[in-house]
């Protein structure tokens, strides 16, 4: 009988699972997983975007009564805007990107044939989709989802009478957080070891596009902040429910005494941020990495600066975890670390200014081409712009007295956070459908999307600078009781109108992207003329990603335009010498 | 027409067969208990690959006790305000540790020793074995497997000796409420205890890997990351222990 | 499709440049000594800031609509960056945020590093959901004692605070719920908070602080001017965060001393 080595017979595919479960709901394969993700993250999106289209209903009709909801009353206000919050920045952002597009191309861009832990991708996923339904669990039971905000703060959030839902379902909301946690710190150990063990022959770090770079930092950042979210979702969880005081002090709610002593909610303030500034990061930088990669795809040029973007996005992660104290500065903490903080914070935002300049400078001498993908990169270069000279004054705590708390703040972070990350999503989906269903999705759609989503954010979102500046406060269900807000109501109208419209065009996108499955042109295996592995491979690429070989990669990620090459782009395997790398 | 069918079925032509002209066999999931790939990883590259996933998963778990340590010292020497006598006091009294806690330690100390020889043990068998010829031989695996058991034993013994140091303390009035001091020896010591049974839960699977006569190289691979994570459980006990002790 | 895009970002950029130049909503008017100071050093970066901000979406859509592919056979310039221009870029970056900052540290450094005088005017502010209590010690310039046991918001602010009638200090504590001070005297905040944190947001005055409970923060701040200021609270703190407001009332030291010793009067 032959001896069967496998080692040695390289064209050993891995053979596929059978059946619907195995192929579908369990599967294994970081592709459907990938997908999975991506559907969680689009009925996150829809019902976070629905929570905040009534967030908006009820700030300028307070007392209107809504079909099937009735009338929404202040605490229900309260309520929606935590649920959006907590939705949007874990189920959307932080899924979305990584665990989506980061968990189907990473292994394929690197040339694997998976994740290094299949077994374990399949449960992070599976956590992750737990941890949405408890989330969402918390409407439904007694006292309502909890009104602390997506931020939490104790002794708020860690006292049982501080408010209706700050009962059971706060608790359900600490426990979708800590399932959530567990989920993302799986996937962040998957992508790091395959990233750092499993890259073809001839992928060298710094021949990796910078996607996989920014998911891979994505990676490190949430595997040193998750665990520490972890630890304060514990704390608090005791706080609540046997009597521990990591987070009250003693004090009286109501006139009673709440039973604690001696606790100190700026602690609370300290781990959440400690984890919560990475956590804005982890869900910009795979967007900042795809953004890289289509300006330089669509500009028929290598990006500007490839090696100054690695270390920017490194100094990004690693700064990241400097300077969440500017989330602080009017807590009652100490001013000198104030100043610290804020001093670090400028800093970050130098490599972020490096990046742009280059996303700028990959523009420039280019050949443009404006298919949907790109327009979103260059949204997202517009809205990155927006939300980042925002940054500079909420950093520095003289200003921050007046603008912290107020609508300065939710301008600032939805710009740079919420629509940029979002618009990387789109381009994301937009560019890598063809390769994942074979299709092209519609162009024409996808431009009035595109419009109707950068006008429309645009529209919603400067206005909120505007509010900050004349002190509206945040979080805050009317516009009645103070009357210096009266004269804001007009702009708040506005918005909500941009709302109405905005909320709409996504609809377009839902629709495209159900539609082109079955009526999409279809498309070719590259159709971006893009150098990168997944082009290289069939459409949709086969189980082991590269049917049967390993690739083997000779040049770097961004050769378009090369003098004297054949096409305009060489591909990472094609052994055609490049001019550099 | 397109379709959302990312993974290719066997019949697909694009999958190679063996010089057997068989279909590879389908094995469970997972990298790491050796489903074979193109070019299937060797054991050196699965070990190695383990080893890394293991390296990066105790960083979380690190920082997870990292910033219990950091909520320890901060809420140790934090003064508060007493609403009653509107001073700020500090309301931190070290609780003595029950004894016990030392001979727990002990036990652990001893399990790590019996660890370690379990892991040598079936290194040396998968290295021994040459696993691609017959991969589901049990080669020698007598040896280990007394290492295996007595490690599970102590680590048992361990979480018990861990409850009965929960009682004593509540006999002796000291509940996760009853003050900061004792909240955190509940925390930290609980936290402890739940990720150590995980490895004891790791440890039967490395059992029963063995038993249901898994290749060597594959039990090796199990071995060792249990054997690294106890290890690192071990010492994160003795830093709990010294940080309760000697931290006020 | 480039020519679009550079009317709409320009659009977009020119349109929100306007109202904030226009300042159609812009910063209610200062009245506290430190206000021109703030103001001054806002316009400052809001002028920096802007020019970064035009600069970088015009440059934005002027390089769209330049180097879009007309399909002729124009090649793209095959460049992989410029390590001089990263630099020079890198450092002016750098310069200008951290400069900035340093700026603004001595304005910061006057407000927050030094304590209040000693003839600073105190007021306790605290904050419950959800309302803004303000104590005066009187003239024996010290707080009386409160305990939780009395506390009872029904019986008005003395009872909202538990303050302790036993206390002799206690006897010439005014309980306001509105807060008058005197013009162009330092006041010095003592921020507390009963149940969840607060915060104590005075626009006009340039002035904020969270109200933690556990702790008793001291701030200070000179209003400028008399007049009426709203107090806001900004802070989340429960479903009243949104009606949880005060007034600051600003008057000559003649009034303020007539207030007070009219509140004291009521007392007896």
């Amino acid at each position: 009988m032959a001896t069967h080595d496998f080692a040695a017979t390289a064209s050993h595919a891995h053979a596929a699972p059978q059946g619907f479960i195995r192929k579908y709901i369990f599967s294994l394969d970081h592709k459907v997983i990938g997908i999975q993700y991506y559907l969680l993250a689009l009925t996150a999106v829809f019902v976070g975007m629905y929570l905040s289209l009534l967030m908006r209903i009820h700030l300028i009709w307070p007392t209107a009564s809504l079909p099937l909801l009735g009338e929404i009353k202040p605490e229900a206000y309260l309520s929606l805007l935590t649920i959006h919050g907590t939705i949007m920045v874990f189920f959307v952002l932080t899924t979305a990107p990584q665990g989506g597009f980061g968990n189907y191309f990473l292994p394929i861009q690197i040339g694997a044939p998976d994740m290094a832990f299949p077994v374990l991708n399949m449960l992070s996923f599976w956590t992750t989709f737990l941890a949405f339904m408890v989330m969402l669990a918390s409407f439904i039971v007694p006292g309502g989802a909890p009104l602390h905000g997506w931020t939490g703060y104790a002794p708020m959030s860690a006292l049982q009478s501080s408010g209706p839902g700050e009962g059971l379902g706060a608790d359900l909301w600490i426990i979708s957080i800590a399932l959530f946690c567990l989920g993302a710190l799986m996937g962040a150990l998957n992508f790091i070891t395959t990233t750092l063990d499993m890259r073809a022959k001839g992928m060298s770090l710094m021949r990796m596009p910078l996607t996989v770079w920014a998911w891979f930092i994505t990676a490190i950042l949430g595997l040193l902040a998750f665990g520490v979210l972890l630890s304060a979702g514990v704390l608090l969880l005791m706080d609540r429910n046997l009597g521990s005081s990591f987070f009250v002090p003693m004090g009286t709610i109501s006139g009673q005494l709440t039973g604690h002593k001696g606790g100190s909610p700026l602690l609370w303030q300290h781990l959440f941020w400690f984890f919560g500034h990475p956590e804005v990061y982890i869900a910009i930088l795979p967007a900042m990495g795809l953004a890289s990669q289509l300006l330089s795809v669509f500009s028929r040029k290598p990006i500007f600066g490839y090696k100054a973007m690695v270390y920017a996005m490194l100094s990004i992660g690693f700064l990241g975890f400097m300077v969440w104290g500017h989330h602080m500065f009017m807590s009652g903490m100490s001013p000198y670390s104030a100043f610290t903080f804020s001093v670090l914070t400028m800093a970050i935002g130098v490599p972020s200014a490096i990046k742009t300049f280059n996303w700028l400078g990959t523009l420039l001498r280019g050949r443009i081409r404006f298919q949907s993908p790109m327009l979103f990169a260059i949204g997202f270069v517009s809205l990155f712009v927006s939300g980042g000279i925002s940054g500079p004054f909420l950093a520095q705590p003289l200003l921050d007295i007046q603008l912290h708390d107020t609508w300065f703040v939710p301008a600032h972070f939805h710009l740079i956070m919420g629509v940029a990350s979002i618009f990387g999503i789109f381009a994301a989906t937009y560019y890598w459908f063809p390769k994942i269903t074979g299709r092209m999705m519609n162009e024409g759609m996808a431009r009035w999307h595109f419009f109707i989503s950068l006008i429309g954010t645009y529209a919603i979102f400067m206005p909120m600078h505007y509010l900050g500046m004349a002190g509206h406060p945040r979080r805050y269900s009317q516009l009645t009781e103070v009357a210096y807000l009266h004269r804001l109501i007009p702009l708040q109208t506005f918005m909500t109108y941009a709302a109405f419209i905005t909320i709409a065009g996504q609809f377009i996108f839902l629709f495209n992207l159900i539609w082109s499955l079955k009526y999409g042109a279809k498309a070719a295996d590259n159709p971006w003329e893009a150098t990168t592995l997944e082009w290289t491979t069939a459409t949709p690429p086969p189980h082991d990603n590269f049917g049967g070989h390993t690739p083997v990669v000779h040049n770097g990620p961004y050769e378009y335009s090369v003098p004297g090459a054949p096409r305009d782009f060489v591909m990472q395997t094609d052994p055609e010498v490049a001019a550099t790398h | 027409m397109a379709s959302f069918t990312p993974t290719a079925s066997v019949d697909d032509p694009r999958l190679a067969l063996d010089d057997c002209g068989n279909v590879p066999p389908v094995r469970g999931g997972g990298g790491d208990d050796g489903e074979p790939w193109p070019g299937s990883p060797d054991y050196g590259t699965r070990l190695r690959r383990a080893r890394l996933g293991l390296f990066v998963a105790l960083i979380p778990v690190l920082m997870l006790f990292v910033s219990f340590t950091s909520a320890y010292v901060v809420r140790q020497g934090l003064p508060s305000l007493d609403v009653r006598t509107n001073q700020m006091v500090r309301d931190w009294i070290p609780v003595q540790l029950p004894i016990l806690l030392l001979a727990n330690t002990c036990i652990l100390l001893l399990s790590t020793a019996s660890m370690e020889f379990a892991r040598r043990q079936t290194k040396r068998e998968a290295v021994l074995s040459p696993a691609e010829l017959l991969p589901r031989d049990l080669f020698g695996d007598e040896r280990a497997m007394p290492w295996l058991a007595l490690t599970i034993f102590l680590g048992i013994s361990f979480l018990t000796g861990q409850w009965l140091a929960w009682r004593e303390l509540a006999t002796r009035g000291y509940y996760v409420s009853t003050s900061p001091s004792s909240s955190f020896i509940y925390l930290l010591t609980g936290a402890h205890a739940i990720h150590l049974m995980g490895g004891v839960l790791a440890l039967f699977v490395a059992g029963g890997a063995a038993l249901l006569r898994r290749p060597a190289p594959t039990r090796s691979i199990l071995v060792d990351i249990t054997s690294w994570y106890w290890h690192f459980m071990a010492l994160l006990w003795v830093y709990i222990l010294c940080l309760l002790e000697f931290a006020h | 499709m480039g020519l679009v895009l550079l009317v709409v970002i320009w659009l977009i950029t020119i349109l929100s440049t306007y109202f904030f130049i226009a300042k159609t909503w812009w910063l209610p008017v200062g009245a506290s000594a430190l206000a021109p100071a703030i103001d001054h050093h806002f316009t400052t970066t809001f002028i920096v800031m802007g020019i970064v901000f035009v600069a970088a979406q015009l440059s934005l859509g002027v390089l769209v609509w330049m180097y879009r592919d007309r399909k002729d056979s124009r090649k793209a310039e095959y460049s992989h960056g410029n390590i001089k221009l990263e630099l020079v870029w890198t450092v002016l970056t750098a310069v200008l945020f951290v400069g900035l900052n340093l700026m603004s540290r001595d304005i910061w450094a006057s407000e927050r590093f030094r304590p209040a005088d000693p003839g600073a005017v105190r007021v306790e502010v605290t904050g419950m959901q959800f309302a803004w209590y303000f104590r005066y010690p009187g003239p024996d310039g010290t707080f009386g004692a409160t305990k939780p046991e009395l506390e009872d918001a029904s019986s008005g602010g003395e009872g909202a605070l538990g303050l302790d009638a036993k206390d002799p200090a206690s006897k010439d504590d005014v309980v306001s719920g509105i807060m008058v001070v005197p013009v162009n005297r330092e006041i010095e905040v003592i921020l507390r908070a009963h149940d969840v944190i607060h915060s104590f947001f005075v626009p006009a005055m340039r002035f904020k602080q969270d109200a933690v409970p556990g702790l008793a923060i001291h701030m200070h701040f000179t209003p400028t001017q008399t007049g009426d200021f709203e107090i806001a609270c900004a802070e989340l703190c429960g479903m009243g965060h949104y009606k949880m407001h005060g007034i600051l009332k600003v008057v000559s030291q003649d009034e303020f001393d007539k207030w007070l010793a009219a509140r004291e009067a009521e007392k007896q």
